[in-house]
């Protein structure tokens, strides 16, 4: 059952290679198979909050030497949301792709972005990560370049490099730690390395591993691909990519650090909460000083990883839970930014602020619909935003963390600011030239009511949050109890 | 045999980040080869260099763990250059796109092209 979250998109992408070219059939095929992925995901969570953690061995090997699949409520969340996510995604891209792109093979890329996706999600095992990791990378690859565009070739190289330079890293990662403790299998690595004594030469790997995960999650000083690829593909793709990619960046990283950190924690965590602060602060800088949407929206992503890492530094289980939530309050708020952003394209034909201009006036429901979003990003109760930055300030307090604390607290007005300008520019301000009359567009149906029921989702997880606090906080205690991860695994 | 390997991935690394801080993209692909050709020799090195015994259980079902060396890492080998072919692949199809649509192969000129 474990296996099924990557099997499922893998028979589809199947399906969808004997369906070529017809484009009716594939969109049902997609939706279909989205939503099995989210019932399976449900499936899955629903077991992990009753039976707790467990696994599942591939081909009936045992632990230490086949591969292993792990669910602990961390990886059911996050499925779930990947999940709803896709499903939301593939129901928005229907009205907005062009027929070119969506006959190029879009539907097949998605799919294989899935299962990269869930697979990194769920394994057990260092190498399978990597495999996992080049199976996103390479659908993402050529998500970016779908449709080949001057400006997406240009991203695309950046994207490329950057991205392949750190998948390098992390198997030369792997390679070091492998001929250090002669086992790939995650749960026998931390066992092993609580009884190692070659410190220095761990702490070599670990910093390997970091700074590729680094790479992938976009954190100061490694983020220099994203703004320059996130902006140009159609922004269905950058939706899915802001939801999904950078989070599993995130993902490993809090895997990994509760995981394998066992020595020199105090060095490791002052490391980690200088990234984290610098993240913040620079992506909220550039955020604040971009007048395109898709750039804004990008350079917010950067600077929320911050405060994802925030919670890996402050490592107690309010910590944890808070970045979990944050993350998951991330992947709806900042994919719906970029739907509405989307939105605000079709209906008047550009994301530069400076063109844009009187939608409340003309359409107050897509004002709504970026507005609360925004928001959400910005941390106005009683969106999730609000509540994913008081756990983590919250437990940056009680932890005694006060400098990144206040970083943090800082960046939120900034980003406030930020959403406000979009606010003020692209929807309360008179558009500039109004003698050349704007030609308005309809919007494509399926795009706005997959935007609604984000929205939707938003409201819900805000208003929810103390019904679903405490399974946060329990995501958060399962993954800082290594000895319950190692128990699910091995025995 | 294990120095002349430590000298030559060394030798690897060191020209892909030189081929990295070309101008031409033609060349940034080269990186990208050596650098994975860097590591997949690292991943060789970290299963032990010993040369003569195949990695097999005897008829009796033991296994000299001196004489042989670890099997693993040339799996995970294999698996890389595979990836790494793809990629490769890929990344060469996305230049050669670059140079059909701008004429250069060069980043820098092509932001030249792109200004006002």
């Amino acid at each position: 059952m474990l296996f099924l979250p990557v099997i499922l998109p893998l028979a589809a992408i199947v399906l969808l290679l004997f369906t070529y070219r017809m484009k009716r059939l594939q969109q049902w095929i997609s939706i279909i198979s989205m939503s099995a992925i989210t019932v399976q995901a449900v499936m899955i969570m629903n077991r992990v909050v009753l039976d707790g953690p467990f696994a599942a061995q591939a081909g009936g090997w045992p632990a230490p030497f086949g591969i292993t699949f792990t669910a602990d409520l961390l990886s059911a969340i996050l499925l779930l949301a990947t999940g709803v996510l896709s499903l939301i995604v593939t129901v928005y891209s229907i009205g907005f792709m062009d027929d070119t792109r969506k006959t190029a093979g879009f539907w097949i890329l998605i799919h294989g972005l899935v299962t990269g996706v869930n697979g990194s999600f769920l394994t057990g095992d260092i190498f399978n990560l990597y495999v996992w990791f080049e199976v996103m990378l390479i659908s993402s690859f050529v998500l970016v370049t779908l449709g080949a565009e001057r400006k997406q070739l240009h991203g695309a190289i950046k994207y490329v490099v950057l991205n392949l330079i750190g998948s390098v890293i992390f198997l030369t990662a792997i390679g070091l730690m492998y001929g250090q403790t002669g086992t790939l299998n995650m749960a026998d690595l931390a066992l092993r390395l609580r009884e190692s004594e070659h410190t220095g030469l761990i702490n070599s790997s670990l910093m390997l591993f970091f700074i590729a995960f680094g790479i992938k999650a976009a954190v100061f000083p490694f983020y220099f691909w994203l703004p320059a690829s996130y902006p140009t593909p159609p922004v269905a793709i950058t939706a899915f990519f802001a939801g999904t990619l950078t989070k599993v960046g995130v993902y490993v990283i809090l895997r990994f650090y509760n995981l394998f950190v066992v020595t020199d924690l105090a060095t490791w965590q002052i490391i980690v909460m200088i990234v984290a602060g610098v993240t913040m602060v620079s992506g909220v800088l550039m955020a604040a000083s971009s007048y395109d949407i898709r750039k804004i929206l990008s350079f917010h992503i950067i600077s929320q990883i911050g405060y994802m890492i925030m919670g890996v530094g402050i490592a107690t289980v309010l910590g944890l839970a808070g970045a979990i939530y944050f993350i998951v309050h991330n992947m709806l708020s900042k994919t719906a930014t970029f739907l509405a952003a989307g939105l605000i394209y079709k209906y008047l034909g550009s994301y530069d602020l400076k063109a844009l201009g009187w939608i409340y006036k003309d359409y107050p429901l897509l004002a709504f619909l970026f507005l609360l979003p925004a928001l959400s990003l910005a941390g106005i109760p009683p969106t999730p935003g609000f509540f994913g930055k008081f756990f983590l300030i919250y437990g940056g307090f009680q932890a005694g963390a006060w400098t990144i604390t206040i970083v943090a607290i800082l960046v939120s007005i900034i980003t406030l600011f930020s959403m406000v300008k979009i606010w003020n520019e692209a929807i309360w301000k008179k558009i500039p030239d109004e003698s050349a009359a704007r030609q308005k567009n309809p919007l494509p149906l399926t795009s706005l009511w997959a935007t609604i029921v984000m929205a939707g989702l938003i409201i819900a997880l805000g208003l929810l949050t103390g019904y679903l606090s405490g399974y946060f906080l329990e995501a958060g205690r399962q993954l800082m109890d290594v000895d319950l991860y190692i128990r699910t695994v091995l025995h | 045999m294990l120095t002349l390997l430590a000298v030559i991935i060394g030798f690897l690394y060191a020209s892909s980040i030189y081929m990295f801080l070309r101008r031409s993209i033609v060349k940034l692909v080269l990186g990208i080869v050596f650098l994975s050709h860097a590591t997949n020799l690292l991943l060789f090195v970290t299963g032990g260099l010993r040369s003569g015994e195949p990695a097999f259980t005897a008829e009796d079902g033991t296994v000299d763990l001196a004489a042989v060396s670890d099997p693993l890492p040339q799996a995970l080998i294999l698996t890389a250059i595979v990836i790494g072919l793809g990629i490769t692949a890929f990344s060469l199809v996305l230049v050669y796109r670059f140079h059909q649509e701008t004429g250069t192969v060069d980043l820098d000129e092509m932001a030249e092209q792109d200004k006002p």
